[in-house]
């Protein structure tokens, strides 16, 4: 049985292995930084510490949000370091038994695959489980 | 009680810990008896015992080791083998140490433990299998202390026990503080030891009861090891159970007093304080600032203290975190010693501040480039003997290693007295290496030549040597000192000596910076670098920024200083932005010096540094990140990496004047340079086709067919003299101006006497005169000034200027202009 902290990104269900998820908040003002990679969305203090916070949306081939919509924060841990990945509304922990988890499908769009661990079937909407590394790298 | 200096208290806590393995390992190795690393560990331990007891003249300590090492030795060899009398010995042995110690750790001295039933035990069994002890080295001090107590046990006085001991402590340095009963206990207990060597028991029966008399509170477990080893000599299992029970209990919060004064802690735990601590201080920040709103005395007064701690607790945190530089030169005795035997070098080091407080993590960062230089001042900068005493110098070279602390920073110098490193030798060497052209080299001066010791691949030795030069050498030095945010420099004086100077931020967890707004974001600009701020007159139009090319510039007291937009290297600039900029903060970097154009400027504070991800340290324009005062995160700038951003970015802008000069030529007025050239005269040449202002000194330049060329940045520049092309004569002076006109690869250097201003010329106003290299005048700011014609100028310095297939538009639209006051 594995669990899973899932958010929503435009609608659609995302998870991320319960282990490796710090906390999910609300997402706090972010300090740019010029120059960045793409999905690099800023800085934020949490609770003075410096955090990077990583948009998806870039990644996912998603248009980025209108200014001033709320978001929200699920922190991750990646390797040492915390990385915030902004996300659109946080859902439920989820558990999801191992014959409901199946490999993503083929037909995925090939920039997205490292992205994508597998596909969970759950009983009314597919769940798509984040690499968080990979994520966190966007 | 006496005080324990350094040595001594790190010998200490060197021991304990010592001693604590030497307990495991001697249990450890009565399990497997065979164990040749328990055995070497074993013998190392006490070994270094005896060694630094010997040195300190600890000579009871010394002795117990040194029975104890003939006894290792021989398990060591092999003569015996581990067997549980044996390993009772030797433990009794580590309990005795530890007493002694102890004595240390309190008075300063020995006291007066008893070290003697740990010696009979040793020696004892040491003699047992071998027949002639005579000539182990045991028999010596115990021997020693027969002839004298047998004398002098009996007055029982101060004056007749101090040469007793004396007789057992071969070299004594401290003063006993103990009187003459302790005196009488220790010649007594050597009476036992000699005796006891011979025949145990009667003797040791004499010696328990003498001692039971006395109130012996420093010296708990002296007592019953004497007395049960007096009834049962052979096998003192029953003592060594019993002695190491007995210390603790006794002893329990002062006997480890040394090695709990100071603790190991791991850094991340440090790490973690430190982080802590700084939200700490964000927080109280934030409670001062609502307490200063409300009108609440108590809230008020509370957060003043919490503002008190706080501050405190941060100063403590920070401080667990510094170490004094003497951690890292402590090693540099031994690696000169051995430098300069290898190389045949006389050496004499001397160190200053070694008690200069710095960062651990920068501590640990100098390190190696620290020992590089030190190596590197031995093998390279201090002469063999012969060579010093002809060249009229001691045969000892001096090495010296100062630090200080110097506004914030930390200033370490490493100073020889030795050869000297000659400026031509090292532009020799570049050239030499392909790492800069001759003609570059001929351009530079002394002080910039040196600075190509820095580069890669640089190394200034003739052959390649072990010790240093292969090939690795100052520009990791640099690049490692940069990398801390320090800066590393370099004077020498041939035949006089030399100097590395580093400068090294004193923390980097903390410093203070500059808060500097830029495109609505925040950014902090670290102080070190910042020299001034100039503050831009943004109303007025002009604002007193001025273009060479498209290259911005401001004049900073006369002198062109060169600008670089934040927005700019940020990537941040919209337009529309142009004139928002209202701040240029100076900033130096390495020999570069810069303006860096701001919006505003808030504030200044210390800040916390966190470091930044991987991810975006790669970006190589900022070298942290930080929470401000007001919670916001703000990016630190790398100020050396965004002049390295903007000076790589010269050869771009160069590309891109191409254009904007046909442009700008074209408009009706036109900002013109105006220059001196001798004699009062004045000529004024468009700005728009300049590509740079030069100094060189009038000793660099050359003479190639006739003309006057000065080697410039990997090519020649040659040279035309306004003054003697246009009739009249300039100052002599060593150093020449040049205005420097470039086409494609092609460059000239146009020589004035000064340059006047830069000025709006309005073509219109133009006159015509006729005169050899000038196409009219006009009058600028009140004065006649001579136009000249740059064309013309330009193929006297060099004729095949214009004759390059090259598109000629840049010069197209200048003669437009010039033509058209004809």
């Amino acid at each position: 049985m594995s669990s899973f902290v899932t958010f929503t990104i435009e609608d659609r269900l995302y998870g991320v292995d319960v282990q490796r998820v710090q906390e999910a908040l609300r997402a706090h003002a972010r300090t740019r930084v010029p120059l960045s990679a793409e999905g690099v969305s800023g800085l934020v203090n949490l609770r003075g510490q410096v955090v990077l916070t990583v948009d998806l949306r870039p990644r996912l081939g998603l248009t980025p949000v209108a200014d001033g919509t709320e978001q929200m924060m699920v922190v991750v841990r990646v390797g040492g370091e915390t990385v915030s990945l902004l996300v659109d509304e946080i859902g439920d922990v989820v558990d999801v038994e191992p014959e409901r988890v199946e490999a993503p499908p083929d037909t995925l769009d090939p920039a997205i695959r490292p992205l994508i661990r597998s596909a969970c079937t759950l009983a009314d909407q597919l769940l798509l489980v984040l690499d968080v590394d990979e994520a966190a790298a966007a | 009680m006496e005080e324990i200096d350094d040595i001594v208290r790190e010998f200490l806590v060197e021991s304990y810990e010592n001693l604590d393995q030497l307990d495991r390992d001697l249990v450890a190795l009565e399990v497997t008896p065979g164990s040749r690393d328990l055995l070497s560990s074993v013998f190392r331990t006490i070994h270094t015992i005896k060694g630094t007891s010997g040195f300190l003249a600890f000579g009871r300590l010394e002795r117990v080791a040194h029975v104890g090492e003939n006894l290792l030795v021989d398990l060591r060899d092999g003569r015996r083998s581990m067997d549980q009398p044996t390993t009772d010995a030797l433990l009794l042995m580590v309990d005795t140490v530890r007493d002694v110690l102890g004595s240390i750790e309190r008075t300063g001295g020995e006291g007066d433990v008893d070290v003697d039933p740990a010696v009979a035990a040793i020696t004892r069994l040491h003699d047992e299998p071998v027949a002639a002890p005579a000539d182990e080295p045991v028999a010596e001090p115990v021997a020693e202390a027969v002839t004298e107590p047998v004398t002098e046990a009996g007055p029982e006085t101060v004056t007749g026990a101090e040469p007793t001991v004396e007789a057992a402590a071969p070299a004594p340095r401290r003063k006993r503080a103990i009187g003459s009963r302790a005196a009488a206990t220790k010649a007594a207990a050597e009476a036992a030891v000699t005796e006891a060597t011979d025949q145990a028991t009667d003797e040791a029966t004499d010696e328990p009861t003498a001692e039971s008399d006395e109130p012996t509170a420093i010296e708990p477990d002296a007592e019953p090891t004497a007395a049960v080893e007096a009834v049962e000599p052979p096998a003192p299992v029953v003592p060594t159970q019993r002695v190491p029970a007995a210390a603790p209990l006794e002893d329990t919060g002062t006997l480890r007093g040394a090695a709990d004064s100071s603790i190991r802690v791991g850094v991340d735990l440090l790490d973690q304080l430190m982080r802590q601590v700084g939200e700490l201080v964000l927080a109280r920040n934030r409670i001062s600032r609502l307490a200063s709103a409300a009108e609440d005395v108590d809230l008020a007064r509370s957060a003043q203290q919490l503002n008190l701690i706080a501050s405190e607790l941060q100063e403590g945190v920070m401080r667990t975190r510094m170490q004094p530089i003497d951690h890292v030169w402590s090693k540099m005795p031994r690696v000169v010693r051995d430098l300069a035997a290898l190389c045949g070098r006389e050496v004499r080091l001397e160190m200053q501040g070694g008690d200069t407080e710095l960062d651990r993590g920068l501590l640990e960062a100098v390190k190696d480039p620290l020992t590089h230089l030190v190596r590197n001042a031995v093998d390279h900068g201090i002469e063999p003997p012969q060579d010093r005493v002809a060249a009229g110098k001691p045969a000892q070279g001096v090495l010296e290693l100062r630090a200080s602390h110097a506004g914030g920073q930390v200033s370490v110098e490493v100073r020889d007295d030795g050869r000297g490193i000659d400026p031509e030798i090292v532009g020799a060497k570049a050239v030499a290496k392909g790492l800069r052209t001759a003609d570059q080299v001929a351009a530079m001066t002394p002080g910039e030549l040196l600075q190509l010791l820095f580069l890669p691949g640089f190394s200034t030795a003739e052959t390649v040597t072990n010790v240093s030069g292969r090939g690795v050498g100052m520009d990791v030095v640099r690049t490692r000192i940069e990398a801390i945010g320090g800066t590393v420099d370099v004077e020498s004086t041939v035949g006089v000596g030399t100097v590395w100077r580093l400068r090294i931020p004193l923390t980097l967890a903390i410093m203070p910076s500059l808060t500097v707004e830029c495109a609505g974001d925040l950014y902090a600009l670290p102080q070190v670098h910042v020299v001034e701020l100039v503050a831009l007159d943004t109303q007025r139009p002009d604002s007193g920024i001025e273009y060479v090319h498209a290259a911005p510039v401001y004049r900073l007291r006369g002198e062109l200083l060169p600008l670089v937009s934040l927005a700019g290297v940020l990537g941040v600039d919209e337009p529309g932005r142009d004139g928002r900029s209202a701040v240029i903060a100076v900033v130096q970097s390495d020999q570069h010096r810069f303006g860096m154009l701001v919006d505003r400027v808030l504030t200044t504070e210390e800040i916390v540094v966190t470091p930044l991800a991987a991810r975006l340290k790669s970006i190589g324009v900022y070298s942290g990140a930080t929470v401000l005062g007001d919670g916001r995160v703000a990016l630190i700038l790398d100020v050396q990496a965004i002049a390295r951003r903007a000076i790589s970015r010269e050869s771009e802008l160069a590309a891109r004047n191409a254009q904007q000069e046909a442009v700008a030529a074209r408009t009706e007025v036109e900002q013109v340079l105006v220059a001196g050239i001798g004699g009062g005269r004045r000529v004024a040449m468009p700005l728009a086709s300049v590509a740079r202002l030069e100094h060189v000194r009038s000793e660099q330049v050359e003479l190639v067919g006739g003309r006057e060329v000065v080697q410039y940045r990997g090519t020649i520049l040659p040279l035309a003299r306004l003054d003697r092309l246009l009739g009249t004569y300039a100052r002599e002076s060593d150093e020449l101006l040049l205005v420097v006109y470039t086409r494609g690869a092609r460059s000239v250097g146009l020589v004035v006497e000064e340059i006047v201003d830069i000025v709006e010329d309005e073509v219109g106003r133009h006159s015509t005169i006729d005169d050899a290299g000038l196409t009219g005048s006009t009058v600028l700011g009140d004065k006649v000034t001579e136009l000249l014609d740059v064309r013309s100028a330009i193929v006297a310095a060099d004729r095949d200027f214009y004759s390059d297939p090259l598109a000629d538009d840049v010069f197209a639209g200048l003669d437009e202009l010039v033509g058209a006051g004809r």
